[in-house]
């Protein structure tokens, strides 16, 4: 009984942690149309910047977080403003072929720069071990993710549906032309919105340095999760993102704990006949854009 | 009117199948540089190989516009299947093996293929490149079967019709993969060429006007799927029986996303272009992996970034602008190649 829970537990914070690392992607894939297979490494950007500032410069793993963040988001919004806005209207082919070069790019500089073989990044003594609820076994750093994740995802949600820029960013994605004709900057509120999912793609990969391993293939290795995370959660809202992270963590850590040679088999076979009952996702809207 | 319409459509679907000079060319100095280079059948006996996978999936990508980033699951399924017959001994001829690999394969694509008509070009990357990682997967799960990450072990391929045994410097298997090549290519250009082929463009172009003049939009989309998938199957067959290799990585994402890629360098939508971007591409990655042994993906992604960013078609226009001045010098004014405008949208 305690197993489940603390399974489920980690399954969450899994969860959460690939929802602050795909919500991003679930703007530029989901709502710009913008096939962009090179999300990971944003995230892996930020992962590097955060490691390098805590191993070898000293900084706090707290302080590194928010860096890691700004890193990736300007990293972000320098490609953005210089490569991705000449591919929005291009085909999907396009836009595959040069997020594909891009991984390839990124990896082949990591490695250049940091080499192959996994980096860890220092945690400060809070964050280590774990303490028991009741018999359920809760780690620290984990039950930090899901409280920065948590506390990320009620923040995002407010902007989305009560701000101003909320609402702007979603007439941008409604139509447009229409939210131009009404005196909105589209390519600007694109190129924020970009650099912002860049960003907490790269505050993601950041705390999940600990957690999924961080290599030169992380953008490889973990590209299907992204995409599993969009293409089910579907694009109306980032609750469905959300919930499908969610399932998708829990999913793979169970399977990984109960039936470990059947783990990513799981995942495939769900995602598939996900999609081929609901195109558009769980969550997604009924009809093509 | 309609009798008209129709003879008009035979005729220059006839036009465009008769076999231009250039074509005949073309064979021949493949055919030469096999024949001048002895010492490198190995790699040569690999563009092939290549060539003929990007030769099916340009079928599904250059002519009914299908974008699939999981075209190494028929390519694996045909090198696995090719591996076991021989391993096990079921079956001992190499041509009957690599038709049995490419049947597997056309099963498997018959059955996905239904998965992948539905939804629009997203779901489909998702759908394609899902079922590559489900293959790899279950190969991975299957482990006892397939030798897992070591690959199959023990696999000798015998000599084919009994007569012509696989050598070590791969003369053989150069010649046997040059013969499946062309047949297969035979076979697709027939197969482009003909009404079938015509009516896979007219999808291409606007699957909703496809249907309306009546055209049955899945049926042939599943048919030119599983036709597509025989190819991959054979391209993996051959595979394992120049290399007698069958391992996890026949899987692997990077093995679709390179076809994608050598496709695109040499131009889909024309038959050719699969052929000419594999010998482009293999060069390129010998020549990137020759200056940078470790460090080369970064090169290949710099070339597609760029292919991208100044667009396929201008590449392309680039490419031919050499040939197509010395060709007018030689053959007069009109004598040019002409890529013809029917990328995917």
């Amino acid at each position: 009984m305690t197993s489940i829970l603390t399974n489920l537990f980690d399954g969450v914070a899994y969860g959460m942690l690939l929802f602050v690392l795909a919500c991003g992607l679930a703007v530029t894939l989901g709502l710009m149309n913008f096939v962009n297979l090179a999300h990971g490494a944003f995230a892996m950007a930020g992962g590097y910047v955060c490691a390098i500032m805590v191993n070898r410069v000293g900084w706090p793993f707290f302080a590194a977080l928010p860096l890691a963040f700004v890193a990736s988001a300007m990293i972000g919004a320098l490609l953005e403003r210089t490569l991705y806005q000449h591919l929005y209207a291009r085909s999907h082919l396009d836009q595959v072929l040069f997020s594909i070069g891009l991984v390839f790019m990124t990896v082949a500089t990591v490695d250049y720069i940091m080499g192959s073989s996994r980096i860890f990044i220092k945690l400060p003594d809070v964050l280590q071990g774990q303490f028991d609820i009741f018999g359920v076994g809760i780690g620290r750093y984990r039950l930090m993710i899901i409280a920065i994740c948590g506390l990320l995802t009620v923040g995002l949600q407010l902007v989305l549906s009560k701000t101003r820029f909320g609402s702007r960013l979603r007439a941008a994605v409604d139509d447009p032309r229409a939210a131009s004709g009404l005196g909105i900057n589209v390519p600007q509120v694109f190129a924020f919105t970009f650099a912002f999912g860049c960003g907490l793609a790269g505050l993601g990969g950041a705390l999940s340095a600990e957690i999924l391993g961080l290599d030169p293939y992380f953008p490889l290795k973990f590209m299907i999760y992204f995409l599993i995370v969009v293409t089910v959660g579907g694009s109306s809202s980032i609750t469905g993102p959300f919930l499908a992270s969610l399932l998708l963590g829990i999913g793979d850590v169970a399977g990984k704990y109960y039936v470990p040679k059947l783990g990513p088999f799981v995942i495939y076979t769900i995602m598939i006949v996900i999609l081929i009952w609901r195109p558009n996702g769980l969550f997604g809207r009924t009809a093509t854009r | 009117m309609t009798t008209n319409a129709q003879t008009d459509v035979g005729i220059l679907a006839r036009q465009h199948g008769r076999w231009h000079w250039s074509e005949f060319a073309f064979w021949i100095v493949v055919l030469a540089v096999g024949l001048a280079f002895p010492s490198r059948y190995l790699i040569m006996t690999e563009i092939l190989r290549l060539a003929l996978f990007a030769l099916s999936l340009d079928l599904i990508l250059g002519y009914a516009g299908i974008v699939s980033l999981g075209h190494a699951a028929f390519f694996g399924v045909g090198a696995y299947c090719a591996g076991l017959l021989s391993v096990h001994g079921l079956i001992n001829e190499p041509v009957l093996a690599l038709i049995v690999a490419g049947l597997a394969a056309t099963v498997l694509g018959f059955v996905t293929s239904f998965l992948v008509i539905r939804g629009v070009d997203l779901t489909r990357l998702m759908v394609t490149l899902g079922i590559a990682l489900l293959m790899e997967a279950l190969a991975e799960r299957f482990s006892n079967i397939t030798g897992g990450t070591d690959g199959l072990q023990g696999i000798d391929i015998q000599p084919i019709f009994g007569v012509f045994a696989f050598d070590m410097f791969g003369k053989t298997g150069f010649f046997y993969s040059l013969a499946v090549l062309f047949v297969l290519f035979l076979l697709a250009r027939t197969i482009v060429h003909s009404p079938f082929g015509l009516s896979l463009r007219a999808i291409k172009n606007n699957p909703l006007r496809a249907a309306a003049v009546g055209i049955p939009v899945n049926k042939r989309l599943i048919a030119i799927y599983t036709v597509a998938a025989f190819y991959a199957g054979i391209a993996g067959a051959l595979f394992t029986q120049t290399t007698a290799l069958a391992s996890l990585d026949v899987f692997s994402f990077e093995r679709s996303a390179d076809l994608v890629l050598l496709l695109v360098i040499g131009g889909s939508g024309y038959l050719y272009g699969g052929l000419i971007g594999a010998a482009v591409f293999r060069m390129l990655q010998e020549l990137f992996q020759w200056i940078t042994p470790q460090y080369w993906m970064f090169w290949i992604g710099l070339v597609l970034v760029v292919i991208v960013m100044v667009g396929r078609h201008r590449i392309h226009a680039y490419a031919l602008w050499l040939p197509n001045l010395i060709l007018r010098q030689i053959a007069g004014r009109k004598a040019a190649v002409v890529l013809t405008d029917n990328e995917a949208p």
